[in-house]
C-alpha cells in the first residue's frame, strides 16, 4: 500500500472511532463501515483499528472471521448473497444459482476478474414467503427466476 | 459489578460473569446449603458446582477450565444434573446463589462427558504414541477415565492444520487443539500479549493469530506460558534433543551445559515427585551420565549480572544525582526475562533506554564459556557446543538474537527446557531421584543463593539489594538471616524501599537515598508497570525487577506441565529453602566470580571489556505486524 | 427493491388492531410503571422469540436493580429459518416496535434503547433511522418525553453482520461489544449483567409490540385471546409449500389444520414448526395446537407437500447449523457435523442403523450439554424428522419413489 493511502485510511479510520467511540462496543460499527465503502478490511485498517480501540490487532481479525458479512480479503465492488436457506432453496435456488454462476463465470465464493461481482452464499435472509431472494449490496430482490437473476446482475456496474 | 477498563481487555465471552463472593460470609445469605449428590455442603455464596465439589472430594472431568484462568465453559466435559433445570449445567461456570440440589454422576452426565470426548477425539489428529505430551495429556487422561475403547464417531486420518514451525521458541500444532481456548485467555488475558484468538466460527473454528500469519512473524515474545496450559500438545517448545545428542555423540565436540535455578526445582515433577523438591546434585550427576563434559551453574553468571546489573545501577544513580545528567534514564529495569525484553521491544519502543543493557545469565554464560572458558583450557571455542538448560522457552529465541554472538561465535548454541531435559535423561535411562549427589565443575563450580533465588519473582531484586546495599555502606542489608521479605510472595507488583545510611565514602552521594524498588512478574503486571512510567508516577522509583512469567522462572514456559500457583508456590519454597541453607548467599563475594574480574574482566564490573561481553542492545520493534 | 409490502390493512385482533403512534406512550405516562408492570403481568405476555419467558418477570427484576444505568434492547436479529414477522413488523408497524421500546425503557428506568437490526436488514436502516427522527421531533424520544419530567430516553439502531446465533440474547449482548457472538455463561442473567454488565431486558421485537396494546386494552383483554398458558396472538411467518405464504396473525392455540387452511397449505404432509431449530410435525399430528405448551414456536411455519424430500429438508436445515454453530463448545461445534455427515451417510445409502441411532442418541447429549440455545436446539430436527418420516427415508424402493424431487 502506498503511504499516501495509508495516510488517508488512517485519517478515515480516525474519523470513524471520534464519530463512535473509542470503547470496544464501537468495534463492529466501524467495520461496518469500512466494509461497505471498501468491501474489505485491509491488514493495515485492522491494526489502525486495533491501536485506535487499544485492542490487539487479532482481537479485530477475529471478530472479522466471525461476522459473515464482513471480510479481510478484498471483495469485488459488488457483493450478490443469494439465500441457500429452506424455503429458497425449495422455490427454487439452486436454478437461479447455476445461471448466475454460467453468466458471470465464476462459482460461489468467488469474486469477477473486472472484480465488478462477488458471489456468495447467505443463510435466511428473512424473505421466506417471497423466495427465491438475494441481496445486492444493500438492495433486496425477491421472487427471483434464473433470468431475472441474471438481468439484474447484468445491470449493476 | 463494575467493569474497569482491565477487564474489557479480555475477551469478553470469556471474562468472568462471575457472582462475586461475599467479603463477609456471615451475613444472612452469605452461605448457602446444596445438596450434590445427596450430600449436603455448605458453601460460600458465589462458590461455582466445580468449586464445591473439588472442596468435598467429588472429582468433575475438566479440559477448558484452568485455576490460573477466567471461566470459559466451552468444553462442557464438567456438566452436571441440576435439579429443575432442563439442560446439565456446566460445573466450572455455575455459580451457586441458592439452594441447589446437583447430581454429578447420572446416567445422563455420564453419557454427555462421553459424547464429548468421542466427538473430541474424533477430530484430535495422531496417536498417543508419536505424542510428546504421552501420559501428561488431559485428553488421553479424560480418555482412560472414561474407558474409551473405540472411535464412536470416527477419527481424522489427516492433518487439517500445518503445523506452525517458523518459532524458535513454540511450535503449533492445531491438528491436536481441542479449542478449550485456554492459551487465548492466557495470551490475552494473563500475559495480556494477545497474539491468539479464536479465527472463524462453527466448525472451522481454530487458534489463530493475526490474519493467520506465522507465528515467528507476529508479536508473540515467547513465554509459553500457552504452552504450560495447553491440556493437549497442540502447543510446545521448539525442542532441541536432537541436536544436543548429536553434539554429545561427536567426539570432535565439547558439550557443556550451564543449568538455571528453576529447572532443578521443577524437574522432580517430570519423574512423579511432588512439587517442591530440588534436584541439583542428582541432575548434576544425571548430566554427565548423558554424555556432557562440562556441568556448569548459572547462578555463577547470575552473581556475574548482579554485579555488572548493580554496577550499573550504583553508575546510573551517580550520573543522575551527582551530575545531574538527564540523559540517563531510571528507573532501571531488569533484562534478565528475554520474554519481558521482547514484550518492551514491541509494546514499550520508547523505554527501552530504562532497560539496563546487561545481558541475561545465560548469555552471559555463554560469552563467558566461548571466550574465558575457552582460553583457561584451551579448547578451540569452534568446537565447544554450549547448551543452557532453562524454564524458559523464550531462551530459545534469546540464543538466536543475531546480537548474541560477542564471543565471535553464537554464545549460547542451544535453549533447552526442563521438560525437554526431563525427556533426555528418561532416554538414557537413568532414574533422576535415584542418582548420587554431584556438584558443578570448575572453573565456575561455586554460585551464590544470591544467583539461586533470581527463579522466583523478586529474587533478582534481593540479590541485587544484599550486594548493592552491602556495596554502599559496608554493611549487610538490615533483614534477617537476608531474607528480604517484601520481595518475596506472589503479589502481582510488589512495591518497597530500603533506606541507605551510613555510606562508604566513595558512596556519600546516595547518604540518606530511600532506594525504592518495585517488583513485577506476568506481563500483564508488566503492563501496567509501564503504563505507571508513561503516566510519569515512577520517578521517585530506581530498581524495577519484572519476569515475563507468572511467579517468575520457576513458572516459566519450559517448566514441567501442568502449572498452578500452588504449584509454582512450592518451587519457588524449594529455591528459598536452598538459599537458606548456603553459607555463600551474596553474589559479590563468589570467589568465582571475584576471579574472573581480576583474570578476566581486570577493569571491573560495567567497564570496556565487560561491556563488551556481559552487555547488550535491543531492537525497536514495535507492534506493527507486516 | 422489490419487496412485497401489504397494502391492505392486514387482519388481526391484537398487533394488527388499529393503534396511533404515541398513543401507548402517553397510556404509559398516565398510568405509572407499578401499573405497566401490573398489567403486562396480568396479561401474561410471554417472549415470542421462541422461549417464551414471562416479560413481566424479566422487566421487575430490571426494574427493581439499583444499578445507575440499565438497557433495553430489542432483538431484532431475526434469523431463524422461515420467519420474517419481524421484517412486517418494522416496515409496517414501526410505531409499535418503537413505542414498545420507550414504555419498556420508562418501566426499566433505562435512558437507552437498542435495536440490534440484522445485519440481512441493512435495507430499512434509513426508514428507521427516519422514524426515529420523527419520534424525536414529536418528543416521543429524547428530554422529558411527553413533557414527563426526568423521563429522558432514546434509541439507537445498530447492525449486526450476519451471524444467526446473535439472536441468542447473551450472543446478541456480545456482539454489541464488540466481540464475537459468542453466548455467555449463564447465570448470572441479563437482568444481572447484560449490555456493559448492566441490567438489561432483551426482547424480541414483535414481545415490544405488543406491549402498547395491552397497556391500551388491558391485560384482561389480552387474555382473552390464545390459551390458558399461552395467551394472546401471535404472528406466524408461513412459507413453503402453500397457495399464500406470508405474515398471519392468529391467536394461540390454533390447530395446525386450521392454520393449513388459512394459509392454502391443505396438501402438506408435514409442517416444520419453530424453523430450523422447531420440530417437524408429520400430517398425523395435524391437530397439535401451536402454543407454547403444544407445538412451540417463535413464529416460523414452513410447510412441505407429498412431493417434498425430508431427507433433503433435513440435510439443509443441518448446514444451516453447521455454518452458524459459533463454534465455542463442543457438543454445537463438532455435533452438527457429525449430523450432517450421517444424512449424507443416509443419502449414499451408507449408513448403519446402529449408527444413526448412535447420532440420535448424540443429538439428545447435544440437546441437552450445548453451550446455549442453538446447538440445544439444532438437532431437532434431525430427531424429529428421522423419527417422523422413517418410511420415506429408510424404506425407498429402488425406483426412485419415495425419496422425492
Amino acid at each position: 500500500m502506498l503511504l499516501l493511502e495509508k495516510n488517508s485510511l488512517t485519517e478515515e479510520i480516525e474519523e470513524l472511532v471520534n464519530l463512535m467511540g473509542h470503547e470496544r462496543s464501537s468495534l463492529l460499527p466501524i467495520l461496518q463501515a469500512l466494509q461497505r465503502k471498501h468491501k474489505y478490511i485491509s491488514d493495515f485498517a485492522q491494526q489502525e483499528i486495533a491501536r485506535l480501540l487499544d485492542i490487539h490487532p487479532v482481537e479485530v481479525y477475529s471478530v472479522i472471521s466471525f461476522y459473515a458479512f464482513l471480510h479481510s480479503e478484498p471483495h469485488g465492488r459488488n457483493i450478490v448473497r443469494l439465500c441457500q436457506t429452506i424455503t429458497c432453496d425449495m422455490a427454487g435456488k439452486d436454478a437461479v444459482a447455476k445461471a448466475i454462476e454460467r453468466e458471470l463465470g465464476i462459482t460461489f465464493g468467488q469474486t469477477t476478474k473486472d472484480k465488478r461481482i462477488t458471489l456468495e452464499y447467505a443463510n435466511c435472509l428473512g424473505m421466506c414467503d417471497q423466495g427465491p431472494a438475494m441481496i445486492v449490496n444493500d438492495r433486496v430482490y425477491t421472487h427471483l427466476t434464473p433470468e431475472k437473476a441474471v438481468n439484474i446482475l447484468n445491470e449493476i456496474k | 459489578m463494575e467493569s474497569s477498563k482491565d477487564n474489557l481487555r479480555a475477551p469478553v465471552s470469556q471474562k468472568p460473569h462471575v457472582i462475586e463472593k461475599p467479603k463477609d460470609t456471615s451475613g444472612i445469605g452469605g452461605m448457602i446449603t446444596v445438596e450434590i449428590n445427596e450430600k449436603k455442603i455448605t458453601v460460600p455464596l458465589g462458590t461455582t458446582i466445580l468449586e464445591a465439589c473439588n472442596d468435598n472430594q467429588i472429582h468433575i472431568p475438566t479440559l477448558c477450565h484452568h485455576s490460573d484462568l477466567c471461566i470459559a465453559g466451552v468444553c462442557r466435559i464438567c456438566v452436571v444434573e441440576v435439579e429443575g433445570m432442563r439442560t446439565l449445567q456446566a460445573a466450572c461456570a455455575f455459580p451457586i446463589t441458592a439452594p441447589l440440589k446437583i447430581k454429578t454422576s447420572t446416567p445422563m452426565v455420564r453419557k454427555a462427558r462421553r459424547h464429548i470426548l468421542d466427538l473430541m477425539l474424533s477430530e484430535h489428529y495422531g496417536e498417543c504414541y508419536s505424542c510428546f505430551r504421552n501420559q501428561n495429556c488431559e485428553l488421553q487422561a479424560l480418555a482412560k477415565e472414561y474407558g474409551v475403547d473405540e472411535y464412536t464417531f470416527g477419527h481424522v486420518n489427516t492433518p487439517r492444520y500445518e503445523v506452525d514451525r517458523s518459532s524458535a521458541s513454540v511450535i503449533r500444532d492445531m491438528n491436536k487443539c481441542i479449542l478449550c481456548k485456554r492459551c487465548v485467555r492466557t495470551c490475552i488475558d494473563l500475559q495480556e500479549v494477545g497474539v491468539l484468538e479464536a479465527i472463524n466460527r462453527g466448525h472451522e473454528t481454530h487458534i489463530g493469530t493475526f490474519l493467520d500469519k506465522p507465528l515467528a512473524d507476529v508479536i508473540c515474545i515467547n513465554c509459553g506460558q500457552c504452552i504450560n496450559r495447553c491440556p493437549t500438545s497442540a502447543l510446545r517448545a521448539n525442542d532441541p534433543s536432537d541436536e544436543i545428542w548429536a553434539a554429545i555423540d561427536d567426539p570432535t565436540k565439547h558439550v557443556v551445559i550451564q543449568t538455571a535455578p528453576s529447572p532443578r526445582a521443577g524437574i522432580g515433577e517430570e519423574f512423579g515427585l511432588e512439587p517442591g523438591h530440588s534436584l541439583t546434585g542428582e541432575m548434576n550427576t544425571a548430566l554427565r551420565r548423558i554424555g556432557f563434559d562440562r556441568v556448569f551453574d548459572t547462578n555463577f553468571t547470575a552473581d556475574l549480572t548482579i554485579m555488572e546489573e548493580g554496577t550499573e545501577l550504583l553508575n546510573r544513580l551517580k550520573k543522575v544525582i551527582v551530575d545531574k545528567d538527564t540523559t540517563v534514564k531510571l528507573p532501571q529495569f531488569t533484562s534478565c526475562s528475554p520474554g519481558w525484553v521482547k514484550f518492551i521491544e514491541h509494546f514499550y519502543p520508547e523505554y527501552l533506554d530504562y532497560l539496563s543493557t546487561a545481558k541475561s545469565p545465560q548469555q552471559m554464560f555463554g560469552a563467558v564459556i566461548k571466550t574465558f572458558y575457552a582460553q583457561e583450557t584451551g579448547i578451540d571455542p569452534k568446537d565447544i557446543v554450549s547448551v543452557a538448560l532453562m524454564p524458559c522457552s523464550a531462551k530459545k529465541f534469546e540464543c538466536n538474537r543475531p546480537e548474541m554472538r560477542d564471543s565471535g561465535f553464537k554464545d549460547v548454541d542451544y535453549g533447552l527446557t526442563t521438560r525437554e531435559l526431563a525427556k533426555m535423561i528418561k532416554e538414557a535411562g537413568i532414574y533422576l531421584p535415584e542418582m548420587p549427589k554431584s556438584h558443578f565443575d570448575e572453573p565456575f563450580g561455586d554460585a551464590s543463593g544470591a544467583g539461586l533465588i533470581f527463579g522466583a519473582t523478586g529474587g533478582v531484586m534481593e540479590a541485587a539489594l544484599r550486594t548493592v546495599y552491602e556495596l554502599v555502606t559496608g554493611r549487610e542489608v538490615p533483614f534477617t538471616n537476608l531474607n528480604i521479605e517484601p520481595c518475596r510472595g506472589f503479589d502481582g507488583i510488589k512495591q518497597a524501599s530500603v533506606l541507605l545510611e551510613n555510606c562508604k565514602d566513595e558512596y556519600s552521594f546516595l547518604e540518606g537515598v530511600e532506594v525504592k524498588f518495585i517488583v513485577a512478574h506476568g506481563t500483564a503486571n508488566a503492563k501496567k508497570v509501564m503504563e505507571l512510567l508513561r503516566k510519569g508516577l515512577l520517578s521517585d522509583v530506581h530498581f524495577v525487577e519484572i519476569m515475563a512469567c507468572p511467579g517468575g522462572c520457576i513458572g516459566g514456559g519450559g517448566q514441567p506441565i501442568p502449572t498452578s500457583e500452588e504449584i509454582r508456590k512450592k518451587r519457588a519454597e524449594a529455591i528459598y529453602a536452598e538459599d537458606e541453607s548456603l553459607t555463600l548467599r551474596k553474589s559479590h563475594e563468589n570467589p568465582h566470580v571475584q576471579y574472573i574480574y581480576e583474570k578476566f574482566l581486570t577493569e571491573g564490573p560495567c567497564s570496556h571489556k565487560s561491556h563488551e561481553l556481559l552487555h547488550t542492545h535491543y531492537t525497536k520493534r514495535g507492534r506493527f505486524i507486516a | 427493491m422489490d419487496i412485497s409490502i401489504n397494502k391492505s390493512p392486514r387482519q388481526g385482533a391484537v398487533l394488527f388492531s388499529p393503534y396511533l403512534r404515541g398513543e401507548g406512550i402517553q397510556k404509559a405516562l398516565e398510568i405509572g410503571r407499578e401499573n405497566i408492570l401490573f398489567e403486562i403481568r396480568e396479561s401474561k405476555l410471554k417472549g415470542r422469540g421462541g422461549a417464551g419467558f414471562p416479560t413481566a418477570t424479566k422487566w421487575m427484576l430490571v426494574a427493581a436493580s439499583v444499578a445507575k444505568e440499565k438497557f433495553i434492547v430489542c432483538n431484532a436479529d431475526e434469523g431463524e429459518p422461515g420467519t420474517f414477522k419481524d421484517r412486517v413488523l418494522l416496515l409496517e408497524y414501526p410505531e409499535l416496535v418503537f413505542d414498545g421500546i420507550v414504555i419498556a425503557g420508562y418501566t426499566i428506568g433505562a435512558k437507552e434503547g437498542i435495536i440490534y437490526l440484522r445485519g440481512e436488514y441493512e435495507y430499512m436502516l434509513q426508514s428507521l433511522e427516519d422514524y426515529l427522527s420523527k419520534m424525536r421531533e414529536d418528543n416521543l424520544l429524547g428530554n422529558s418525553i411527553l413533557g414527563q419530567e426526568g423521563f429522558d430516553f432514546d434509541i439507537s439502531i445498530r447492525l449486526g453482520s450476519g451471524a444467526y446465533v446473535c439472536g441468542e440474547e447473551t450472543a446478541l449482548i456480545e456482539s454489541l461489544e464488540g466481540n464475537r457472538g459468542e453466548a455467555r455463561n449463564r447465570p448470572p442473567y441479563p437482568v444481572n449483567t447484560g449490555y456493559m454488565n448492566r441490567p438489561t431486558v432483551v426482547n424480541n421485537v414483535e414481545t415490544l409490540a405488543s406491549v402498547p396494546h395491552i397497556l391500551l386494552k388491558g391485560g384482561e383483554w389480552f387474555k382473552k385471546y390464545g390459551t390458558d398458558k399461552s395467551t394472546g396472538s401471535k404472528l406466524f411467518s408461513v412459507s413453503g409449500d402453500c397457495t399464500r405464504p406470508g405474515v398471519y396473525e392468529l391467536p394461540w392455540g390454533t390447530k395446525i389444520s386450521e392454520l393449513l387452511e388459512i394459509v392454502g397449505g391443505e396438501n402438506a404432509k408435514a409442517v416444520q414448526v419453530g424453523g430450523a431449530s422447531g420440530s417437524c410435525i408429520p400430517r398425523s399430528q395435524f391437530d397439535r395446537t401451536l402454543a407454547y405448551e403444544d407445538a412451540a414456536t417463535g413464529g416460523s411455519i414452513i410447510i412441505f407437500d407429498k412431493n417434498r424430500s425430508m431427507l433433503k429438508v433435513l440435510k439443509n436445515f443441518m448446514e444451516f447449523f453447521v455454518e452458524e454453530s459459533c463454534g465455542q463448545c463442543t457438543p454445537c461445534r463438532i455435533g452438527n457435523v457429525k449430523l450432517l455427515e450421517g444424512i449424507k451417510d443416509i443419502e449414499r445409502r451408507n449408513y448403519t442403523f446402529s449408527y444413526i441411532n448412535k447420532l440420535k442418541d448424540l443429538g439428545r447429549t447435544m440437546q441437552v450439554a450445548s453451550k446455549c440455545g442453538l446447538g440445544q436446539s439444532s438437532p431437532n430436527a434431525f430427531i424429529s424428522i428421522l423419527e417422523n418420516f422413517k418410511e420415506e427415508i429408510f424404506n425407498y424402493n429402488g425406483f426412485g419413489g419415495t425419496n422425492g424431487k
